[in-house]
C-alpha cells in the first residue's frame, strides 16, 4: 500500500470532516442575529452547538497537524505562503470561540450585543477565507523557484471570491438547517424558512463554481483519466438537490443530513481533482508540492499511519456518542433553567 | 528590527499568553476531578457546588487556552517555515498525535462535563473530569516531548537535506521531554492549588461560606504540598540532565564563566556578560553545583567561556529567571506546608495577615511558570534545536516585514484585550462565591 496515498486520503478526509462539522457552527454563528430575534433566541442558538463546537475545531486542528506530520514542505509553504489569511482566520477563531464563552457571563445589554456581533463576524471570516484559500489552491498558488510571488490581494481573484461565497453559502445554509433541527417553535420555524430561501442562491454559486473551476483549474482532468471518481461531484450535486426536496416534504433532518453530504462531497471533488498534488504551482508544474516531493519519510507515515488508524476509529466512535447524547432540541426554558449553559 | 527578531517577538508573546491559561488548566481539571470523586463518594451536596463553582472559573480559563493554542501550532508553519520543513519530519509526528489522541478527548468530554449534568449519571460526569484531567495532561506529554527534541535531539538522521526519523521510541522515551513533563505538570499542578488556596483565603477573610472554602482550602493546600515538593525534586532531576545534555544552558542558569572541576555554588551571585565574569559572587557553597549536576563533588562544570561566542544563550536574562524561579519554588514548599499545617488544625482564621498573603501570593506561581519557560527557551538559544539548527536559519523566507508588524501588532492587541476580560470574568466569578455563581436567568430584555 502507497502510504503517500493513504495520507493523502486522510488529509482530505480530515479536512472535509472539519468543514461538515464546523461549517454548521460558522453558519449558525453568521445567522446569530438574524435568526436569533432576542436574547433567548441567541442563546438557544448558542447553546444548540455549545457541547460540541470545540470538539469540531479539533478537526482543523488535527488537519493541520497531520499536514504537519505527512506533509511537511507542504504545511510550511502552504501556512507561510499564505500568512496573512490564516493570520486573519485566526484572530476570527480565536474571538468566536471567546465569544460563546463570555457572552452569556454578563447581563448588560451592550456586554452582549458586542459579543453578539463578534460571533457573526468572526464566523463569516473563516468561512469566506477558507473558500478563497482553497480556491486559490484548487487553481494554484504563482510558485516557482524564487518562491511564492502571490499576496493578499492576489488572492482575491475571481475564482478565489467565487470559492469564498459558495463556502459562506454552503455554511450559512448548513448552519440554518442545524438550528432548524436543534431548537424548536418559531426558531425552529424561521431557520426551516431561511434554508429554503437561502438554497436558490447557494444552488447559483454552486453552478457558477462547478462552471468555473472548469476554466480556473485543471481539476477536472482526474475525471476524465477515471471518471469513475465522477460518483463523488454527483454525489454532491444529488444531496445539494435533496436538500431543497427534504425541506419541501418537511423532513428537516434529512435536509440537514442532505447538507452534510454536500459539504463532504464539495470538498471532496477538489480534492481528488487536486491528486495527487496538494499544492499545485499555477507558474510551473515542476514546482507542486505533490504527496511525494513534499512527504514525511515513509517510517514517519508508517508511524503516523498505525497511530491513524487505531485512534480515528475511537476517536470517530465517542464524536457520535457525543452527537446522540445531546441529540435533544434545546429550548429556551432549558437553557434558562441550566446555570453551566452559555 | 527585522523578520527573524518579530517573529522570535511574536512566538514569545503568542506562547507566554497562551502559557497564562495552560498550568491551571493542567492543574485545576485534576483538583475538580477529585472533588467530583469525593462527590460522587460521600453523596454529600456541598462537593457537588465545589465542582460547580471552581468547574466555572476552570472553563473561563480553559476557552482562551484553547483558543490561543491554535496559534502556535499554526507558527511553526506560518513563521518557522524552513524550521517546519527541516525538522517536520520528527518533530510533527508528536504534534498530529496531540491533536489526535488528546485534544478530540478533551474537546469530547469537557462539552460533556459543561452540559451534561443533567444528562448522564453522576458516576459517569465524574469520569468525563477525568477524561479530561487525563488528556490535558496527556496533550502536554506530546507537547513536551516535541519540545524535548528540540532540546535534545534524538532519533533522527540527517538525510535528504533534513532531519528523518528513525526511532519513534527514542523520541517517546526521551529523558529530556520527560522531565520536563514531570517537571511542568506538577508546575501547572502548583499554579492551580495555589490559585483555589487564594481565593478560599479571600472567601475566608470576609467569613463567606466558611464550610465550603474550608474544605476546598483544605484539598487544594494538601494538592499544593504535593505539587510544590515534586516540582523541586523532578526540577534536580531535570537541571542534572540539562547539565549533560545542554551544558551551555547550564552554565548560563548558574553564570559559571570559567570551566572547573568542584564548582560551587555562589549563593549570591550577578553576572557581568560583558567582561565575561561575576560582578559579584558571594557565599559559595563548595561542590555544591557539582554534586547537584552530576552528584559528584569534584565533576567538572563547563564554563560559558568554553563554547564559541556563537554558541552561547544570552546569560543575563537566563540566569536571573533561574535564580528567582528556584526562590520562588522554595517559597512555595514553605507556603504550602504552613497552609496545609494551618488548615489540618483548624487554625486557618486564626491567622488572617496570612490569609491576606495567601491571596496576594495567587500571581506568583505563573510568574515561576513563565520563568522556566524563559530559562528553557532562552537558554536553549542560538539553537532552535540544540546543536542541529539555529534559530537564524529556521524563519520563513517568504516573509516581508509589513506582514510581521502587523501580526504582531495584531496579537498583542487582540491578547490584551481579551486578558483582560477574561482576567475581568476570572474577578467576578471568583469572588460571586458558590451561592452567587449562577448568571441571572434571562428574559429580561430583548424581547
Amino acid at each position: 500500500m502507497d502510504l503517500h496515498i493513504v495520507w493523502f486520503v486522510l488529509w482530505g478526509v480530515l479536512w472535509s470532516v472539519y468543514f461538515m462539522l464546523d461549517g454548521f457552527v460558522l453558519g449558525a454563528g453568521m445567522l446569530h442575529r438574524v435568526l436569533g430575534k432576542n436574547d433567548s433566541d441567541r442563546r438557544v442558538i448558542i447553546n444548540s452547538f455549545g457541547p460540541v463546537w470545540d470538539g469540531n475545531e479539533v478537526w482543523l486542528i488535527t488537519a493541520g497537524g497531520a499536514t504537519f506530520a505527512a506533509f511537511p514542505t507542504t504545511y510550511a509553504l502552504m501556512f507561510s505562503y499564505l500568512y496573512t489569511p490564516l493570520l486573519l482566520l485566526l484572530f476570527a477563531l480565536i474571538v468566536r470561540g471567546v465569544s460563546f464563552e463570555f457572552r452569556s457571563k454578563e447581563d448588560g445589554a451592550a456586554w452582549r450585543g458586542c459579543w453578539d456581533w463578534a460571533i457573526v463576524i468572526s464566523s463569516f471570516i473563516p468561512a469566506l477565507l477558507f473558500g478563497v484559500a482553497f480556491g486559490n489552491i484548487f487553481s494554484g498558488l504563482p510558485m516557482d523557484k524564487a518562491g511564492y510571488h502571490g499576496s493578499l490581494l492576489a488572492l482575491l481573484n475571481p475564482y478565489g471570491i467565487v470559492s469564498g461565497l459558495l463556502f459562506v453559502m454552503l455554511f450559512v445554509e448548513h448552519g440554518a438547517l442545524y438550528v432548524a433541527v436543534k431548537s424548536t417553535g418559531d426558531l425552529s420555524r424561521r431557520a426551516e424558512n431561511l434554508a429554503k430561501t437561502l438554497w436558490v442562491p447557494l444552488l447559483l454559486i454552486a453552478v457558477l463554481f462547478l462552471g468555473y473551476t472548469n476554466f480556473a483549474t485543471k481539476l477536472y482532468d482526474n475525471y476524465l483519466k477515471a471518471p469513475v471518481f465522477l460518483v463523488v461531484p454527483l454525489l454532491a450535486v444529488g444531496a445539494l438537490v435533496g436538500v431543497r426536496m427534504f425541506l419541501g416534504a418537511g423532513n428537516a433532518l434529512a435536509a440537514f443530513a442532505a447538507s452534510c453530504v454536500t459539504i463532504l462531497g464539495v470538498v471532496g471533488t477538489g480534492v481528488i481533482g487536486l491528486f495527487p498534488n496538494l499544492i499545485p504551482s499555477s507558474l510551473d508544474a515542476l514546482y507542486s508540492l505533490t504527496i511525494y516531493n513534499s512527504s514525511s519519510s515513509e517510517y514517519t507515515l508508517k508511524i503516523m499511519t498505525t497511530v491513524a488508524f487505531i485512534f480515528v476509529p475511537i476517536v470517530i466512535l465517542y464524536k457520535i456518542w457525543v452527537y446522540r447524547l445531546f441529540r435533544e432540541r434545546v429550548t429556551a426554558e432549558a437553557v434558562a433553567a441550566d446555570h453551566e449553559a452559555y | 528590527m527585522d523578520v527573524l527578531t518579530l517573529s522570535r517577538l511574536q512566538f514569545a508573546v503568542t506562547s507566554m499568553f497562551h502559557f497564562i491559561f495552560v498550568p491551571l488548566t493542567l492543574g485545576l481539571s485534576v483538583f475538580v476531578a477529585m472533588i467530583e470523586t469525593r462527590y460522587v463518594l460521600s453523596g454529600n451536596e456541598m462537593y457537588k457546588r465545589m465542582a460547580k463553582f471552581w468547574g466555572k472559573l476552570f472553563l473561563i480559563n480553559f476557552a482562551l487556552g484553547v483558543v490561543t493554542g491554535i496559534t502556535l501550532e499554526f507558527q511553526f508553519g506560518m513563521n518557522w517555515a524552513e524550521y517546519s520543513r527541516y525538522v517536520g519530519d520528527i518533530f510533527g509526528a508528536p504534534l498530529a498525535i496531540e491533536a489526535t489522541v488528546a485534544f478530540f478527548m478533551e474537546s469530547v468530554f469537557i462539552g460533556v462535563w459543561a452540559f451534561g449534568w443533567n444528562k448522564v449519571s453522576r458516576r459517569f460526569h465524574a469520569f468525563s473530569i477525568w477524561m479530561v484531567a487525563i488528556a490535558t495532561n496527556l496533550s502536554g506529554l506530546w507537547i513536551l516531548l516535541a519540545n524535548g527534541w528540540m532540546q535534545h535531539p534524538v532519533g533522527y538522521v540527517l538525510r535528504n537535506g533534513r532531519a528523518e526519523m528513525v526511532d519513534f521510541l527514542a523520541l517517546i522515551t526521551n529523558p529530556f521531554g520527560l522531565l520536563k513533563f514531570g517537571h511542568q505538570i506538577v508546575s501547572g499542578y502548583t499554579v492551580a492549588a495555589f490559585f483555589v488556596i487564594g481565593i478560599s483565603a479571600y472567601h475566608l477573610l470576609k467569613a463567606r461560606n466558611r464550610e465550603f472554602f474550608k474544605a476546598s482550602f483544605t484539598m487544594a493546600a494538601g494538592f499544593a504540598l504535593f505539587a510544590t515538593i515534586m516540582v523541586a525534586v523532578i526540577g534536580d532531576f531535570h537541571a542534572a540532565d540539562v547539565a549533560k545534555t545542554q551544558p551551555a544552558k547550564f552554565a548560563a542558569m548558574e553564570a559559571v564563566w570559567n570551566t572547573c572541576n568542584n564548582a560551587p555554588m555562589h549563593l549570591i551571585a550577578f553576572p557581568d556578560a560583558k567582561n565575561e565574569c561575576n560582578l559579584v559572587s558571594a557565599l559559595p557553597v563548595p561542590g555544591l553545583l557539582s554534586f547537584l549536576a552530576f552528584h559528584d563533588t569534584n565533576a567538572e562544570i563547563r564554563g560559558i567561556t568554553s563554547f564559541p561566542k556563537d554558541e552561547r544563550p544570552p546569560v543575563l536574562p537566563v540566569f536571573l529567571s533561574f535564580r528567582l524561579m528556584v526562590g520562588l519554588g522554595t517559597f512555595f514548599i514553605v507556603v504550602a506546608a504552613a497552609a496545609f499545617f494551618l488548615a489540618k488544625n483548624g487554625l486557618l482564621e486564626k491567622y488572617p495577615l496570612f490569609l491576606k498573603l495567601l491571596v496576594l501570593v495567587i500571581p506568583l506561581p505563573y510568574i515561576a511558570n513563565q520563568l522556566g519557560w524563559i530559562v528553557s527557551e532562552l537558554g536553549r538559544q542560538p539553537w532552535i534545536v540544540y546543536g542541529l539548527m539555529k534559530t537564524s536559519d529556521a524563519v520563513s523566507k517568504s516573509l516581508e516585514m509589513s506582514q510581521v508588524v502587523g501580526s504582531l501588532a495584531g496579537f498583542t492587541l487582540l491578547y490584551g484585550l481579551l486578558g483582560f476580560v477574561d482576567i475581568y470574568l476570572l474577578v467576578k466569578f471568583a469572588r460571586k462565591g458558590p451561592e452567587e455563581t449562577h448568571v441571572r436567568a434571562t428574559g429580561a430584555f430583548g424581547n
